[in-house]
């Protein structure tokens, strides 16, 4: 069988897989609808957790920005994972205890005002949407990368599915499939890793790998190697990073603190029956992520040690086979500059080897030499991690939707059963909205999605925390900080990166803090701002003074749902 | 000074309606509440409560330290001081940054749990019973 017909076969098993999970788990209230009827198994819940996590850019691109980026690619290994200590250990249980449907829920119960819930549903669409369009947009590549269809069916195939299962059953469809996505899109990972890891240095656990000797007889580990090479082409040495400290510093902890405030990744922690299993299912969560997370950096230095090894100064005619199948798709390119038939590699200006950053997972298979079904694997895995995301943002644009705008602010008679036709019809707009920013990419989307993080730790964090663990905390600070964070964190973005993107550079940055680390001083203003405004206006009513006392107690959790 | 008085009695509050639930744990448990008053009783569960945040609290301090040291302290501000060591092959310092703070991050939500389920536990305020 050809490489081609068994990726038909294992993309489509996949989806017949997620469908058939999606018809046996179908929503039949709004609280099934929502948040999976609240009965999710905390290890369950984990595994959906990380692939909602996980998105195509994860799974795709991660290994491949960290293999160009070497040490300053840190950044997205503790920032992306850091944030789940946070959440368990400020959010998770609280929000769970809580008990109720969205992360606006939250906010405009805790802050009694639907300008502060609105608020909150603008912050949600903003973050939700920028993340999603990427989303389908995966898909549609690997779907013309591996089956040779046009993006735009890719596109349209992908919405079919997520429709299916999110229109349908929720996130109850949603967790379910999410599971079993998971384990399709770790083993797809894990496999051509391990046999990598092997290959270069006979270790077989990637992690260990990377720190092991290379088995070509030199003695050197796979980092000091790689060190090497890449200093005597001109680049950076692999394990020395080039950003400032204090920009690594802001870039981590915008990540960080907007991990954990992303809804879809908050709404996760609503579905599991007690406190307690929310904390230990962010445990799980994270344990699921740090094996992806912690093979990922292998993966980057094994793909980048390998591609000078096997490219540079060899003749173009003796290339391996994955070169070439590779240049058909303008991922890898050569351009002969001087004519010798040689390819060079080198940081200068007599490079002549492109490479884009997704190769580095994409022909992974290929580079080690594995059989047609592992890179069969590698499709359905990158198709999994992309519609799991997907399907997780739609879910939480559409119950802000049907929920706190319909339900809970414009519409507030319409019974239980026209809420779940609502947000059954909001899921429906919602996918039909990022199917067409997958196959028309606004180009500012590429840009903006790591962007979606500065503004959740800008304005969402710190609201919530500052909710459980600040009893004064009113409205009014709330609101303040929230707009002042999300207001001042998106202006310096958009001029740095739209209006005047010239000047962005180290010294023109306020602090010596690039756009994508800016979140983090946008938080700061906003619990400045938050706790001065308190201070001056008006404490919150005894009844929330309440809510805040009985959030703080596990106990009860049970009962608090069924309302 | 407002501000704290009714704190104090939104605590009181919440006591109030949980009295009941907490009675029937402690009944459940086969252990004996000292004869008291409707008030004594409220005042003791109000220091209780009032213990277990606070014990929260000094936890979340402890453990988010840790979280602050091996990301920001090990992986970022002291990674090229310890780039001096090496640990199974790699530079410290770019291993914290790359393997050991995400390690430490599970471990540290595991700690969490297993603390917080002893300490509920101990004062009573557990969901182990209420698995609907």
């Amino acid at each position: 069988m050809t490489t081609q017909i068994l990726t038909y076969l294992f993309v489509g098993a996949s989806f017949i897989l997620y469908i058939g999970i999606a018809i046996w788990s179908r929503a039949g209230s709004t609280k099934d609808f929502y948040v999976a009827g609240g009965g999710v198994h905390p290890v369950m819940n984990g595994m959906a957790t990380a692939a909602d996590w996980m998105s195509a850019a994860s799974f795709i691109s991660m290994a491949g920005i960290i293999s160009f980026m070497g040490r300053d690619g840190s950044v997205y290994l503790m920032g992306w994972t850091g944030g789940y200590v946070l959440l368990a250990l400020l959010l998770a249980p609280y929000l769970r205890k809580f008990g109720r449907f969205t992360v606006p829920d939250f906010i405009g119960e805790r802050y009694y005002s639907k300008g502060a819930r609105i608020v909150a549903v603008i912050c949600l669409i903003f973050i939700s949407f920028t993340y999603v369009a990427g989303q389908m947009r995966g898909v549609g590549i690997v779907f013309s990368r591996y089956l040779e269809i046009e993006v735009t069916t890719g596109v349209i195939i992908g919405m079919a599915v997520v429709f299916m299962y999110a229109v349908l059953g929720g996130m109850k469809g949603i967790t379910y499939t999410q599971v079993a996505q998971y384990c399709v899109l770790i083993f797809a990972y894990m496999v051509p890793a391990i046999f990598i890891s092997i290959m270069i240095t006979d270790n077989p656990i990637p992690q260990l790998g990377f720190g092991s000797e290379v088995n070509d007889g030199s003695g050197l580990s796979v980092l000091q190697k790689l060190d090497g090479v890449l200093m005597d082409l001109g680049f950076n040495a692999y394990t020395a990073g080039t950003k400032s400290t204090i920009d690594v510093f802001a870039i981590t902890a915008a990540l960080m603190f907007g991990t954990a405030g992303l809804p879809h990744v908050l709404v996760r922690f609503f579905t599991v029956p007690k406190v307690s299993d929310a904390r230990l299912s962010a445990g799980y969560a994270l344990v699921f992520i740090a094996i992806l997370y912690t093979t990922a950096p292998a993966v980057a230095s094994f793909a980048r040690l390998n591609l000078v090894d096997t490219v540079h100064n060899s003749s173009y005619e003796q290339a391996p086979q994955w070169f070439s199948n590779w240049e058909q798709t303008g991922l890898v390119g050569w351009e002969d500059k001087n004519d010798d038939g040689i390819m060079h590699y080198s940081a200068g200006s007599d490079n002549e080897v492109t490479v884009d950053r997704d190769i580095m997972v994409l022909a992974n298979p290929e580079i080690a030499n594995l059989a047609g079904w592992v890179i069969a694997l590698v499709a359905a895995g990158g198709v999994a991690a992309a519609l799991s995301t997907a399907a997780g943002l739609l879910l939480v644009i559409s119950s802000a939707i049907s929920h706190d705008v319909l339900k809970q602010t414009l519409m507030p008679n319409i019974s239980e059963k026209q809420e779940l036709f609502f947000a059954r019809l909001a899921a429906a707009v919602a996918v039909c909205v990022a199917g067409l920013f997958g196959i028309y990419p606004p180009a500012f989307v590429a840009q903006v999605v790591a962007f979606a993080f500065g503004l959740a730790a800008a304005s969402l964090f710190p609201a919530l925390v500052l909710g459980i663990f600040y009893k004064p905390m009113n409205k009014e600070g709330a609101i303040t900080g929230m707009l002042v964070g999300l207001i001042f964190t998106f202006s310096y973005i958009v001029y740095f990166k739209f209006v005047s993107p010239q000047l962005n550079t180290a010294e023109h940055w306020l602090f010596g803090i690039s756009p994508e680390g800016i979140g983090f001083i946008g938080m700061l203003l906003n619990i400045m701002c938050a706790l001065g405004i308190s201070k001056i206006t008006n404490p919150p009513p005894l009844e929330v003074q309440n809510l805040v006392d009985d959030i703080r107690i596990p106990a009860g959790a049970g009962i608090a749902h069924q309302h | 000074m407002l501000r704290t008085k009714s704190e104090v009695k939104s605590v009181a509050g919440t006591i109030y309606r949980d009295v009941n639930m907490i009675e029937e744990i402690h009944h459940h448990q086969g252990e004996k509440l000292p004869p008291a008053t409707h008030h004594d009783q409220q005042v003791i569960l109000e220091k209780n409560l009032t213990t277990y945040w606070q014990s929260n609290l000094r936890l979340l301090a402890k453990l988010l330290s840790v979280w602050f040291l091996v990301s920001f302290g090990c992986g970022i501000v002291l990674a090229d001081w310890l780039d001096q060591f090496s640990f199974f092959g790699f530079k410290l310092g770019f291993w914290f940054a790359q393997q050991g703070a995400i390690y430490a991050f599970v471990a540290l939500i595991f700690i969490y749990s297993w603390r917080m389920k002893t300490l509920e536990r101990k004062f009573g305020v557990d969901d182990d019973e209420e698995n609907s």
